[in-house]
């Protein structure tokens, strides 16, 4: 922590202080560039900064790295998380709303991070308490903490986050991680192209969010000629669990495979991310490729969720 | 302006006391009746894609001895922006006011997306307007924005 902080920065933190954080919407343009500069200052040791606190970590859903990740981050800075990992154990199973479970567990805590399945939750959950809120994902709608992770993975390769040309591809009708970060790039003010089959295209309403930002973008199912184009190449993992026919699923699953030939094509400052956890879209022989990017997100992720527990409790040094 | 009133005068001469509606998007005078809600000790008249000189066609709704709270006129324009409400006291219009959206719709609208929380808890919806004519509304809880056409009344 050597550079004082910027008057900018500091007023954003005071702003986060006993927030909540549930949208990348949330933000404007400059305060997400803002944040990224705070989470910076996040690298390396800050024990003990959040001592004595305690994160709730409900997770009515399944994740694993999510979780892990606020988990390693909270103890890093010397804090305890109380929770659970499955609905089924939780008094959700008996029948409880979500808002009556956050208000017996404000009890227990000193901030939230919920991951629930129904879009919309967190903002629920926020509504019922005056703790901070972190939003773990809600449904398909949103997973900011992901996003500030992906961007803050694209800002320390790439120097900016900014008036790059960012290529998603593979299931975009579906995945969450690429809605929040197409919606996040698109207001940062980047070219982005959107790569999928047909049945896997960005939904309209999505479109519709890039036309009401006036964002650039174009549709193609063209990897090969976009890939030499791009500077980010950001891929998702088709899921299985979302189509009703498994004939469909079969039909798609492998029209994208990303292998190091494939990657070898693009510029030398290309980066591959993925939101993991993959299937077979990256071959294994991107993996030690420098432009496999994808090991560095999971690693950053501890590093932004740092940064976004000690903003929220208003612990910065 | 004043032929408009004048107009007015005419059609809701009947109305002694009470409120008119006018200029509702066509198709929705059903809705906005249901939004308002009519007590027992009044009347409503309904008009539905009447002629109008401004909009082609129109729904107009008229309700005796009924007053209008700032908040309901506000809410009536998810129903036509351009919606205008006249008060009448003796047959006279005393006051005109054209509909405004607010910035935001509390209790008013459901959510179209199945899987937003305010369809599965007990919460009061609430919408940002994002964008009159048309309208657009975006959910606060899920974020699904939402076009003129998708719009569900309560």
């Amino acid at each position: 922590m050597s550079e004082p902080w910027t008057p900018i920065e500091r007023e954003l933190a005071e702003q986060m202080r006993g927030n909540d954080i549930i949208s990348v919407r949330q933000f404007r343009p400059q305060e997400l560039r803002t944040l990224l500069s705070i989470i910076e200052r996040f690298e390396g040791d800050q024990a003990g900064l959040l001592r004595g606190k305690v994160l709730a970590a409900l997770f009515f859903e399944p994740s694993t790295r999510t979780r892990l990740s606020f988990e390693s981050a909270m103890a890093r800075l010397g804090g305890g998380v109380i929770g659970f990992a499955n609905a089924g154990i939780s008094s959700a199973a008996k029948g409880e709303t979500l808002q009556d479970t956050i208000r017996i567990v404000e009890n227990y805590c000193d901030l939230f991070v919920i991951r629930h399945p129904r879009e919309g939750s967190a903002r629920a959950a926020a509504n019922a308490t005056s703790l901070p809120v972190i939003n773990g994902g809600d449904g398909s709608n949103q997973h900011p903490t992901q996003t500030l992770l992906d961007l803050y993975t694209i800002k320390r390769r790439l120097g900016r986050t900014t008036q790059l040309r960012i290529g998603f591809v593979g299931d975009l009708k579906y995945g969450r991680a690429a809605h929040s970060l197409v919606q996040a790039t698109a207001m940062l003010g980047n070219d982005l192209v959107l790569i999928a089959p047909t049945s896997l295209r960005l939904p309209k309403r999505h479109i519709a969010e890039l036309d009401v930002l006036n964002a650039s973008y174009e549709e193609t199912a063209d990897l090969p000629n976009a890939i030499p184009t791009l500077d980010v190449l950001y891929v998702t993992r088709i899921q299985r669990e979302r189509f009703a026919d498994p004939l469909n699923y079969e039909r798609v699953k492998n029209v994208y495979q990303i292998n190091r030939a494939a990657v070898d094509t693009g510029k030398n400052e290309l980066i591959v991310m993925h939101p993991l956890p993959r299937v077979n879209e990256i071959h294994p022989d991107v993996d030690a490729s420098p432009r496999a990017a994808y090991f560095d997100q999971a690693k950053n992720g501890v590093t932004v969720r740092k940064a976004l527990l000690a903003l929220l409790m208003g612990a910065v040094r | 302006m004043s032929d408009d009133v004048s107009r007015h005068k005419k059609q809701v001469a009947k109305l002694r006391h009470g409120t008119v509606i006018d200029h509702l998007s066509p198709g929705m005078a059903l809705k906005a009746l249901e939004m308002i809600g009519v007590p027992k000790h009044s009347a409503a008249l309904i008009g539905v894609n009447l002629a109008s000189a401004k909009a082609g066609r129109k729904d107009i709704l008229k309700l005796e001895n009924i007053e209008l709270s700032d908040e309901q006129i506000d809410n009536l324009a998810v129903l036509g922006p351009s919606a205008t409400v006249c008060y009448i006291r003796e047959y006279e219009i005393v006051k005109k006011v054209r509909v405004k959206l607010p910035e935001v719709l509390e209790g008013v609208l459901r959510c179209p997306n199945p899987n937003c929380i305010t369809n599965h808890d007990r919460l009061t919806t609430s919408f940002d307007v994002e964008r009159t004519s048309p309208t657009q509304v975006r959910c606060t809880f899920c974020e699904r924005l939402i076009s003129e056409d998708d719009i569900v009344l309560l």
